[in-house]
């Protein structure tokens, strides 16, 4: 028994090393990924960021068409590198919802009118109300809703062209 | 102003060396934090505080977020849950210890709760809903925490089969 | 050229290391004896020769000469003398050269200063100390060079971050690192004696001074760390179980369980085993905390810059160092004869008590610092914080209060439970008092802080009931020591408790001439006014405060600072410090119609948490200086008995 005992330190030490090693050479995902994934939409309504533009709200998700939503910030720069790729996906026909946080309706019309605008409908979500319920972390992300109103994706940071591809596969999928 | 300031906060993706494709936001300080030494504040509130500083940013707030409730148990319960709640985009803060906005944003929300007459466990609940166990410092006991909870016991246990060796046997 | 002179000391001192290894090696493993006789010489020309590098460093930052890469990147002309000479350990670098040279220094200092251990087992323990020597200048001179050149040089420097340059800087990690230095000298005896297999009273009393001499300054190191956090960072808060914190805790905590250990071994040669272990252990922690801290692998606001190939250069050490002295320990231990051991209730038996406590309160920390890591590893993304420490650790650490309370109370080899509780009489009525007034007056302050509270009061008395009964002028100092220290525990941990239960805060939003309450506290927004420094600007807020109404009032000035290079703003909480506690204000945002928020706290006798780290440190000199007379008195009685 005390032999045991003996090597047992060693064996602890070992384990722990393997475990700091692998820490070490196989760095862990630092991104804090949203649990909502897989879930049903919670319920929320955002009032409209422009006159010239509907609010966001659940009411226009579950109809049967998939969509989009995105959340953004005229004071994010990687929002404005995002804007092409979304633009694609406007293009494809891909229906999309933008949720501003922290802003003002100037700052969003300048934004917009500076980068150009794929959205089709633009929430004021001032203090991260929706952002929090979707457990969204940071800007830029964005969220494909299926036509049931449930999550299927996230994507954190600003969208890269694959990613573009596995959103228009994926929603040509759902129609 | 702001634009350049949330600019100074959000300033590119990461590089690629973390294993992935830059996929994260890489926040200012990332770079001042290269070769600098151990500094006891984040420089996450520092630049949260340059943002929202320069600019009268109180009104864009969240209602709740450094006001506390008029009911003092309940502003209790909601500080209390507060500390033990982590900000998101900060570097291992609790959220009322961080000038982030989203940290802000959580406090006012969590005060809205709790006032609304939510116990502090069913708000804690639901934001582990939206954001997974890494939100709370208090790891939930489930399947992949009962091993960190069950350690103190085991360490007592095999402490005290050690130390009785050190002790004299009673004949 | 001093850049250059400082690089050939420092390869001079790793050529003096491995010299020193051989010599040693040679001397104890070969015999060869003539061999020994060069191992002092060598291991005091390795200390001064690191000494001169790291003079050399200071030099250079000193004189700002920008060809140098590590003056360019942390170092700036306009600095201030204090953090130019400061800053040249404050980066990685520098404060690995800062860790090589007190190791060097303390190896000669072994070299010169022990005269009563036996020579092979001294010169195992120089041997070994060349040894951990030598990885860490492989390190320095092959991964991280401080004096690389840098060409072109530019015209000035990065400059060092704003929020180090507060003397904290200039303390905080140098009192860490010799306390990290010295626990590698108590494993280096540690290992010695292993080798050798003379571990025994002898070997004991030569490696306590080590042990001590590196615990007070991790007393010290962290008891300043944590107030420096606390006014610095402008939330009220002194401890976050932030992992680098939990990196300097966890050697604290084995290098305390280690002195205990150590004393044992030495008076009553019993506890051989444990002692062993917990060197190794207290030096694996510190080792571990300077691996995770220039890593990268754990998230943290304390970290040194990301780089995985020089963590796994440490991990690589790591392994060899930890891996060999447990390989050492499972082979040689066994043939140790086991020491003498002890009835339950005895000094000795509540000392063990005490390691072990102690070692499962290090476990805690350890796996909870570590286990989002691995959890990482699966997959799962998990924190891990002040709720779980809180509930694990807290428990523990209270059973630990109430050890520490009966231990100085109890006999040697062998006491009686009745004759014990005899001597537990007024530190128990002192708690109960302490209950009786905690309930009638603060009933809402909360479990574990009502129970901290009383058993600090139990603990108070029960430190200072272990001097009655003596002539206090005969009390040996070290004796004196234990009481100090003991006290200073609980007066720590009052303020700790307090500080949980009593605060109160209030935030507001304050326009000219507005007034809000804290704690017995009125605060008066008067203006807000420009101020400029040496190399900052900020805003100030004057609040006008006074203690009830018609007290006579005084200023408190928060600041917020913004800095042009590197561009940063801090935030300068302006506190008044009362002998009932402390008023804790800080400066917030405009709100863009007139009000400034402001943060106001109210901490009853939080100054206390750190006045009692500063009273365990105090315990601490005094049992070393304590042992050092002891010992010069064994001396000079030994050299009276020889000449009569």
């Amino acid at each position: 028994m005390r032999r045991v005992l003996l090597w047992l330190p060693l064996v602890l030490f070992a384990a722990l090393f393997g475990l700091v090693a692998l820490g070490l050479f196989k760095p862990a995902d630092r991104t804090v990924r949203s649990a909502m994934v897989d879930k049903p939409l919670p319920d929320f309504a955002l009032p409209a960021m422009l006159p010239t533009k509907p609010g966001v709200a659940r009411s226009s998700f579950g109809g049967g068409k998939p969509r989009l939503i995105n959340i953004f910030a005229s004071w994010c720069v990687p929002c404005i590198a995002e804007v092409p790729e979304l633009a694609k996906l406007k293009a494809a026909g891909v229906p999309i919802d933008g949720v501003a946080i922290n802003d003002t309706p100037e700052a969003i019309q300048a934004f917009l009118d500076r980068n150009g605008d794929p959205y089709q409908r633009i929430g004021n979500d001032k203090t991260s109300q929706l952002q929090i319920a979707l457990g969204s972390s940071g800007v830029p992300e964005t969220f494909l809703i299926d036509g049931r109103g449930r999550i299927v994706r996230q994507y954190v940071s600003n969208l890269q062209p694959d990613q573009v591809e596995d959103i228009l596969k994926t929603w040509r999928g759902m129609r | 102003m702001r634009p350049l300031l949330r600019f100074l906060r959000h300033a590119g993706p990461v590089p690629a060396s973390a294993g992935r494709q830059a996929s994260r936001l890489k926040p200012l300080w990332y770079d001042l934090r290269r070769g600098r030494p151990r500094h006891k504040a984040g420089v996450t509130i520092v630049l949260g505080l340059l943002a929202t500083l320069a600019t009268p940013a109180l009104a864009q707030q969240a209602p709740l977020a450094d006001v506390q409730l008029s009911d003092p148990v309940k502003e209790a319960q909601a500080k209390a849950l507060m500390e033990t709640i982590r900000c998101v985009e900060c570097q291992g803060q609790a959220i009322a210890d961080s000038n982030a906005d989203i940290a802000a944003n959580m406090r006012s929300l969590i005060r809205q709760r709790i006032k609304a007459g939510e116990s502090p466990a069913q708000v804690r609940a639901w934001l582990i809903q939206r954001y997974g166990d890494y939100i709370s410092y208090d790891p939930p006991l489930g399947s992949a925490t009962w091993p960190l909870w069950a350690a103190p016991v085991v360490l007592l246990v095999i402490g005290i089969a050690i130390a009785r060796s050190s002790f004299r046997r009673k004949r | 050229m001093i850049a250059e002179g400082g690089l050939a000391a420092l390869w001079l001192a790793a050529v003096m290391a491995v010299l020193q290894l051989v010599l040693a090696s040679s001397a104890v493993i070969g015999g060869r004896d003539e061999m020994a006789r060069a191992v002092r010489p060598v291991a005091i020309a390795q200390g001064l020769l690191t000494g001169l590098a790291m003079l050399c460093l200071i030099l250079v930052f000193v004189q700002s000469d920008m060809s140098v890469l590590l003056v360019a990147e942390n170092s700036h002309s306009l600095k201030p003398m204090m953090y130019k000479i400061a800053g040249a350990w404050g980066n990685h670098e520098g404060s690995m050269l800062l860790w090589v040279t007190i190791l060097g220094l303390a190896g000669g200092a072994v070299a010169i200063f022990e005269r009563r251990l036996d020579q092979r087992t001294l010169n195992a323990t120089i041997g070994a100390q060349a040894l951990i020597a030598m990885g860490f200048y492989a390190f320095l001179l092959f991964a991280s060079n401080p004096f690389a050149r840098l060409f072109p040089s530019p015209p000035d420097g990065n400059g060092l971050n704003p929020l180090l340059q507060d003397p904290g800087l200039a303390f905080h990690p140098p009192t860490l690192y010799v306390g990290y230095v010295g626990i590698s000298v108590a494993f280096s005896f540690a290992v010695g004696a292993l080798v050798t297999r003379e571990v025994g009273p002898a070997f004991a009393r030569a490696m306590r001074p080590w042990v001590l001499g590196a615990w007070i300054f991790l007393t010290i190191g962290i008891t300043a760390g944590s107030y420096w956090a606390y006014y610095e960072l402008g939330w009220g808060g002194w401890w976050f179980w932030d992992p680098v914190e939990n990196a300097s805790l966890m050697p604290w905590l084995a290098a305390t369980a280690l002195l205990h250990s150590v004393s044992v071994l030495a008076t009553r040669d019993g506890l051989r085993a444990w002692t062993i272990m917990l060197a190794v252990v207290a030096f694996s922690m510190s080792m571990i905390g300077t691996f995770l801290v220039r890593s990268g692998i754990l998230t943290s606001v304390h970290a040194f810059a990301v780089d995985p190939k020089r963590g796994a250069f440490l991990l690589a050490l790591l392994a060899i160092y930890i891996g060999g002295a447990l390989v050492l320990f499972a082979a040689r231990i066994g043939t140790v004869r086991q020491g003498n051991t002890f009835a339950l209730v005895s000094r000795e038996g509540a000392l063990v008590v005490n390691n072990l406590l102690l070692s499962v309160i290090l476990g805690i920390v350890l796996i909870g610092t570590l286990y989002p890591l691995a959890a990482a590893g699966w997959g799962v993304q998990l924190s891990v914080g002040k709720p779980f420490f809180d509930k694990t650790a807290g428990p523990i650490a209270l059973l630990l209060v109430v050890f520490m309370a009966m231990g100085p109370l109890l006999r040697w080899r062998r006491d009686e439970p009745q004759a014990l509780l005899k001597r537990m009489t007024w530190p128990v009525a002192a708690a109960g008092a302490a209950l009786i007034i905690l309930v009638s007056f603060a009933s809402d302050a909360g479990l574990m802080p009502l129970a901290a509270l009383v058993l600090a009061a139990g603990l108070a008395v029960a430190s200072v009931a272990a001097l009655w009964g003596r002539n206090l002028r005969r009390t040996p100092l070290f004796t004196w020591g234990m009481v100090v220290a003991h006290l200073g525990i609980a007066v720590s941990l009052a303020g700790m408790a307090s500080d949980s239960a009593f605060t109160k805060e209030t935030l507001a939003v304050l326009r000219q001439g507005e007034t809000r309450a804290v704690g017995p506290y009125l605060v008066t927004m008067t203006g807000i006014r420009p101020v400029v420094g040496p190399n900052w600007s900020a805003v100030a807020a004057d609040l006008s405060i006074r203690r009830g109404e018609g007290a006579a009032p005084f200023i408190l000035s928060p600041q917020s600072r913004f800095f042009a290079s590197p561009p940063t703003t801090t935030s300068e909480s302006a506190i008044a410090t009362r002998l009932d506690g402390q008023l804790y204000t800080v400066l917030g945002q405009p709100d863009g119609k007139g009000g400034w928020q402001v943060r106001l706290w109210w901490k009853p006798f939080v100054t206390l948490i750190w006045l009692g780290g500063a009273l365990i440190g105090l315990g601490g000199v005094l049992s070393f200086f304590g042992r050092i007379r002891r010992r010069k008195r064994a001396v000079y009685d030994e050299y009276e008995e020889a000449m009569a």
